[in-house]
């Protein structure tokens, strides 16, 4: 185990890709339950 | 007569420690019901497999053969999920489907342990010391086994996304109060709850999976049988099923589980200097995974009218029932009126989803 302070700065841009990333599937989730919602409640009226 | 006291002279210090490691996690399930389903099998593993020259351990040893059976290829944290998945009601999350951005936010805190244990290891054990952040025992055996991490820091991962599930109540409490003002905390949030189709409940653990198994795939297991619970709760014609995956298959998927990790709870393997930076980096993953939330909201609030209570954003780590309740206690404890289970609840659940997409974002990050 070495301490590598530099390693911090390098692996910045997998936390932006990772956080990016989540927010890219919750978000596309998201809008098909609105979707989900909107066509199926609709069905019941 | 040697034979009698040999094993006890055989004792190294390591298997001493180990013991009342063991001792401690016994304690914690039974005094303290700390997830006795799993605590306990691992803490009396533990005992076991610190007895010098038993034969557990050894490479045909029952415990060996279970955890290959079980751990080594995924099955027992894919079989657990199944269980899980049965468990969880999507009804408040598929209400309010917005609540899911803090089931995202929560997970910035994988993401910042990811950069901050890069400094100390390699690039596949800091994405599995990350993990623990995630909240979810099985998300973190799942990926530290894909990533092939040190079987030496292995173990340490995995009693730290179990046990600091179980410390849910008395790790987040200091952080929500720390980020949030009173007057935040007194928020009250509309509790009438929109009413959902059983179609869209059946349609929606179908269309998570696709979306989530087609931008990473390397996870696309994982959501499967989180999903497959899901549906067959959903369904409405495998009830039996459904209370079986829930009750019996969990149960007994927990007892293998926690009794195969312990494998990894040799005394030569877990009392290593790395062991207490593991269990550091992963407390600091859930403390950041929980401020990640609380904040999203409290950024939101500058701009909308109808404000959120910032405390439900806690909620979107995976821990769940528990941090959706604990989100609940403490707006109830500020105002005895303020009812934030529905939306902590919501909340809570799509950190579930949003920990399992994390893990297939550190997969499709490191596996390439």
């Amino acid at each position: 185990m070495n301490f590598n302070p530099e390693r911090f700065v390098e692996m910045l841009p997998n936390m932006g890709f990772g956080m990016l990333g989540i927010f890219v599937v919750i978000g596309a989730i998201v809008v098909s339950t609105y979707v989900l919602n909107a066509i199926f409640s609709r069905n019941k009226q | 007569m040697d034979f009698l006291y040999e094993t006890i002279l055989a004792v190294t210090w390591q298997q001493a420690v180990m013991w009342l490691i063991g001792f401690v996690l016994i304690f914690l399930a039974i005094k303290k019901d700390m997830e006795p389903t799993l605590l306990l099998p691992m803490g009396f593993g533990t005992l076991l497999v610190n007895i010098p020259g038993v034969d557990a351990i050894l490479e045909e040893g029952a415990i060996t053969t279970l955890y290959n059976a079980g751990i080594a290829n995924e099955l027992f944290p894919l079989m657990l999920f199944i269980g899980i998945g049965a468990m969880i009601d999507f009804g408040p999350l598929l209400a309010n489907p917005k609540l899911m951005i803090f089931g995202a936010a929560a997970q910035f805190g994988i993401f910042f342990t990811l950069c901050l244990a890069s400094m100390f290891f390699g690039d596949n054990e800091a994405a599995s010391i990350a993990i623990i952040g995630a909240a979810d025992g099985p998300t973190a055996i799942s990926v530290s086994n894909k990533l092939n991490c040190d079987p030496g820091i292995r173990g340490a991962i995995m009693v730290a996304a179990y046990s600091y599930m179980a410390l849910v109540p008395i790790i987040q409490p200091p952080v929500i109060k720390l980020l949030t003002t009173k007057k935040e905390r007194l928020i009250r949030m509309d509790n009438q709850a929109k009413p959902v189709s059983q179609t869209t409940k059946i349609l929606f653990p179908i269309v998570i999976f696709m979306i989530s198994a087609l931008v990473a795939p390397s996870a696309a297991s994982l959501v499967f049988f989180l999903m497959f619970g899901n549906l067959i709760r959903e369904c409405g014609v495998l009830n039996s099923l459904s209370d079986t995956a829930q009750k019996v298959l969990a149960n007994l998927v927990t007892i293998f589980l926690g009794i195969s990790i312990s494998i990894q709870m040799t005394g030569d393997k877990f009392l290593q200097p790395t062991t207490l930076l593991v269990l550091g980096l992963g407390l600091f993953a859930f403390i950041f995974d929980t401020a990640g939330g609380v904040l999203l909201a409290k950024f939101l609030n500058l701009f909308l009218k109808k404000k959120i209570n910032p405390m439900i954003g806690a909620a979107g780590i995976s821990a769940f029932p528990m941090s959706g309740r604990i989100v609940h206690k403490m707006g109830l404890k500020e105002d005895p009126q303020n009812f934030l289970l529905m939306h902590s609840i919501g909340v809570n659940v799509s950190g579930q989803i949003a920990s399992v997409v994390a893990g297939g974002m550190i997969l499709s990050i490191f596996m390439g």
